[in-house]
């Protein structure tokens, strides 16, 4: 187990040390990183004191090195608009971002796996069929198409609901609902298909014609084998919802991550882009790492493969 | 037999092993497929190589054909040395020595006709004309018994036998000096076998190419082989004439092999095999066959016996008790099963 | 190293015959399937002849006909699926639009899958430290939310639509690469791809003439599932106003535009809405289909 750990923290570290490697190259590629970083408007001394802090009249290499110790020193640069510390300009949308995915998160996981596991229980039933009619939408519907479909019905129809700001709690309802629906359907989708395949394996049936009620059989053995590719799920939901709530902090509104990281690509404030690129590609590779640990608590069986496992 | 000039193929020392992971750590271990094999074969002549599945003689084949680089000796073809795999000179070299498969389904593409796979060694070596390439397919698939409208066939709506004659096909395009068949026959039915088998002999008596057997139907391996090689976890333990070998067999493993062939109304003097199957990975020290064998003594548990003449009749074989070396209880049994 | 895409290189076989005779044989093909065939076969034919059949210039404007309301809605047939906010017809730039998302999907899925494909091949052939580089590389953009990664490029690169649509192809690169390395490596440790080898072919000759045509039908259902996605990527990143850009005009640049006039005039964002869905519905439906029938190894 601890081998298991240890090769998936190695495995955090590589892709951390890409991500940063990623940034730096696009970085070099786009021109010079002093006036791409402290914008074109900026001081000359001021350029001058950012190319002597990042080492940039040293070979490229010394300069790959110097960008670690800044990425991993918090030094990334001031923002073109309000010339802050871009960690601090980043940081602070962070309990905005978390107050719609947190509870979109939520909704995922307590309406998709329930849902889901009762279409499988009650195959081709009128329930079965709504959830699937609900994940085929939920997979085409692209979530900035549904946001305005919710602030066309709610807003602008029936007056129920705000359509944009962050005045009220009511402002975050619209929001969290479509980010909730759209990872419920995906996740009700997986979380059928898993148990359905679970539930046509040998030992349900032998379970079953033991005499095991089928409450326990489905408790004891099809829960607890279906939630081994559901967790997978779990995993690449994360992703999903941070690219949906870029998508739709900027339909609502919404003052998060997300609406800065499109507001500056916008605007090519590059110094925040690069921040919140780097920080979201750790959070996921955390997020990942953490997923593929609980893999391994709940299968052993995969314990063994260094590589794979979650494909 | 194995006089005249320079020998066809040369292999020396030849070993392999293979990394193997096991267990939760991936702790890996070296298995040792191939352990000092050596083997010569000549022009016009057959070689047989019979043993156990997982004894090596695979690994043999591919390592004779310079598929795959021995970690240890050298296999030298035609005099030349082997060069390395995947070198424009060892793909030249294809031309001149062709394999023909166990799985002939596997062997071939399924996307393509049997034609345009019968041709395709004449396209990779760009040999001849397209003119004269059909020609050449044409003469070689009559030749191994295909009708010409099998050319237009996919390899799945062929029977078992035919998409073997096809392998054998495409390996004879060329007209290679060495033919290198790893179990040939053992994937066919067995009212297909012989068929395969004389046309192998055949085909081989013609065209005067070496060829090297692999199999572990020892049967077969008599009624094909000018010479017979006997393998046992990754080693010669005995080598000769087909007859000679099978009929008064000099090694307890060969006596082993021998006995368990079945013949009607004989049912007499088999020997049983005693302890585990051979393991690899897990090499027992001394003469390797020791645990399994009837006649072991303390000599054979400690060292390795070599693959030497015999001094009576010449017969080589890796035998401590066969050689008087070891002096056992029981003398080993003069089989007269054959 | 665990290869969990190996057996579907022996199924390929007479994939063609296969694939025709069930597509010969409507009576076994669900209706929904036969929609969506219909529906994707409209959206080609008006890519094709977006030209021929606009009944306006896409941006040609119309000052005193500005949000004028469609046909449904109560408008005159001179705009029939109404106009926008500078008076142009919304169905002319619609048609224009399909043609645009179409052509960027198809090329960014063929970038992707040709990327993909090679890297995976380069994978499986040279093995060792190439191998573990790109299996870091396809480890590195499954963990990462693609619409992050393109957001971060188009901020420091800026827009074009050849930067854009060649970005879109590195949206499931790794998927193709996966596959591709999967099933080579296991055709060429056993059966006809090994039989290739030893009869002296070249890389090229191996990897294009055998193993390629042997995964296709592999390879083809996951750009069909790929498809789908890149079409609602671009519409994404478009509506974000950070994809196409004006006076170029996509599915999901309409959307975007047609957001201020939400409450005002709905049908500029409706119909292209419309459109992104049921086509991204259909191709992925299709998909489903496909890989159901062709490549049960998938899943």
């Amino acid at each position: 187990m601890l081998h298991y750990v240890l090769s998936r923290l190695l495995r955090a570290a590589v892709s951390i040390v890409m991500v940063v490697t990623f940034v730096f190259v696009v970085l070099r590629m786009s021109g010079d990183p002093a006036t791409v970083i402290m914008g074109a408007d900026a001081p000359p001394e001021a350029i001058d004191a950012f190319r002597k802090a990042w080492g940039l009249d040293q070979p490229v290499w010394i300069q790959y090195f110097a960008f670690f110790e800044a990425v991993f020193s918090g030094e990334l640069g001031r923002s073109m608009r309000d010339g802050r510390d871009v960690v601090a300009v980043v940081l602070e949308r962070v309990p905005s971002t978390l107050s719609l995915t947190v509870p979109a998160f939520l909704i995922n996981i307590a309406v998709g796996i329930p849902a889901g596991v009762h279409a499988a229980l009650h195959r081709n039933s009128l329930i079965d069929r709504c959830v699937m009619v609900m994940a085929v939408t939920g997979f085409a519907v692209p979530s900035f198409i549904l946001a305005m479909l919710l602030v066309l019905i709610f807003s602008v129809n029936l007056g129920w609901l705000p359509s944009a700001g962050q005045d009220s709690w009511l402002n975050a309802i619209l929001p969290i609902a479509t980010m909730g629906f759209g990872g419920a359907a995906l996740l009700a989708r997986f979380t059928r298909s898993a148990m359905l395949e679970v539930l046509g394996q040998s030992y349900i049936r032998t379970a079953s014609a033991k005499g095991l009620p089928w409450p326990a059989v489905v408790w004891r053995h099809a829960l607890q084998n279906a939630a081994i590719p559901t967790i997978t799920i779990i995993g690449f939901m994360l992703g999903g919802l941070v690219a949906g709530a870029v998508v739709v902090e900027s339909v609502f509104s919404w003052p998060g991550v997300g609406r800065l990281l499109v507001v500056s690509v916008a605007n090519r404030d590059l110094a925040v882009v690069q921040a919140i690129v780097l920080m979201i590609a750790m959070t996921m590779v955390a997020a990942n790492m953490v997923v593929d640990v609980l893999y391994g608590l709940v299968d052993p069986r995969m314990q063994g493969q260094a590589r794979g496992a979650r494909r | 037999m194995t006089g005249g000039t320079a020998d066809l193929l040369d292999a020396c020392d030849l070993a392999r092993s293979y990394m193997i992971r096991r267990g939760l750590l991936g702790r890996s271990t070296a298995v040792r497929a191939v352990d000092g094999v050596s083997l010569k074969l000549a022009r016009g002549e057959t070689l047989g190589l019979v043993g156990e599945s997982g004894c090596g003689k695979s690994t043999t084949a591919r390592l004779v054909l310079g598929i795959e680089p021995p970690d240890e000796g050298v296999v030298r073809f035609d005099g030349a040395a082997m060069p390395r795999s995947g070198t424009s000179a060892w793909a030249t070299l294809r031309r001149r020595m062709q394999m023909v498969y166990q799985d002939p389904l596997q062997a071939l593409d399924k996307r393509l006709t049997i034609g345009t796979q019968i041709a395709e060694p004449l396209d990779i070596h760009r040999i001849g004309t397209p003119a004269e390439r059909e020609q050449r397919v044409a003469a070689v698939m009559a030749e191994v018994g295909l009708q010409p409208h099998h050319a237009g066939r996919h390899p799945q709506s062929l029977s078992g036998g035919q998409r073997q004659r096809a392998v054998i096909a495409r390996a004879l395009v060329t007209n290679p000096d060495l033919l290198v068949c790893d179990e040939p026959i053992s994937a066919l039915d067995v009212s297909i076998q012989a068929l395969v088998l004389n046309l192998l002999m055949d085909l081989q008596e013609r065209s005067g190419m070496g060829m090297l057997f692999v199999s572990h139907d020892l049967r077969a391996v008599r009624q094909i082989s000018h010479r017979v090689a006997v393998m046992y976890l990754g080693r010669i333990v005995e080598e000769g004439e087909p007859d000679a070998v099978l009929h008064e067999p000099a090694h307890p493993y060969t006596q082993a092999l021998v006995s368990a062939i079945p013949h009607p109304g004989k049912t007499a003097s088999r020997v049983i095999l005693q302890g585990d199957p051979p393991n690899p990975a897990n090499r027992p020290t001394g003469c390797a066959f020791h645990p399994r064998c009837p006649v072991a003594t303390a000599t054979c548990r400690t060292e390795t016996p070599d693959l030497k003449p015999r001094a009576s009749d010449g017969r080589r074989v890796a035998c401590h008790v066969a050689h008087g070396e070891a002096s056992s209880a029981r003398a080993p049994a003069s089989l007269e099963t054959c | 190293m665990v290869d969990t895409t190996s057996s579907s290189a022996t199924t390929g076989g007479s994939l063609m015959a296969r694939f025709l005779s069930r597509f010969g044989s409507t009576n076994r093909m669900p209706i929904l399937i036969v929609i969506a065939i219909l529906w994707l076969v409209l959206m080609l034919a008006i890519a094709l002849s977006a030209d021929l059949i606009s009944p306006y210039r896409f941006t040609q404007m119309d000052l005193r006909n500005r949000l004028s309301l469609p046909v449904f809605m109560g408008g005159s047939w001179a705009h029939v699926l109404g106009t926008d906010e500078l008076g142009r017809d919304v169905l002319s730039r619609l048609i224009t639009s399909i043609r645009m998302s179409l052509l960027i999907a198809f090329g960014a899925t063929i970038i992707g899958a040709v990327i993909g494909v090679t890297l995976g091949f380069v994978a499986a052939h040279f093995r060792g430290l190439i191998e573990q580089a790109v299996l870091a590389l396809v480890d590195f953009s499954a963990a990462i939310p693609f619409l992050v990664l393109a957001l971060a490029v188009l901020a420091f690169f800026g827009n074009s639509l050849v930067l854009f649509v060649c970005l879109l192809g590195f949206h499931a690169w790794e998927r193709y690469a996966r596959i591709a390395r999967g099933l080579a490596i296991s055709g060429k440790m056993h059966g006809y791809a090994a039989a290739v080898h030893q009869l002296g072919a070249s890389p090229w000759r191996l990897y294009g003439r055998h193993i390629l045509p042997n995964i296709a039908s592999t390879l083809i259902v996951s750009m069909t599932l790929a498809f789908p996605e890149i079409i609602l990527l671009e519409s994404g990143l478009s509506f974000l106003g950070l994809g196409i850009q004006p006076p170029d005009t996509s599915l999901g640049n309409m959307v975007g535009f047609g957001r201020e006039y939400l409450s005002s005039a709905p049908w500029i964002m409706l119909a292209p809405a419309f459109v992104i869905t049921v086509t991204a519905l259909c191709v992925s439906l299709l998909g489903d289909w496909l890989r159901d029938r062709l490549d049960p190894t998938l899943s």
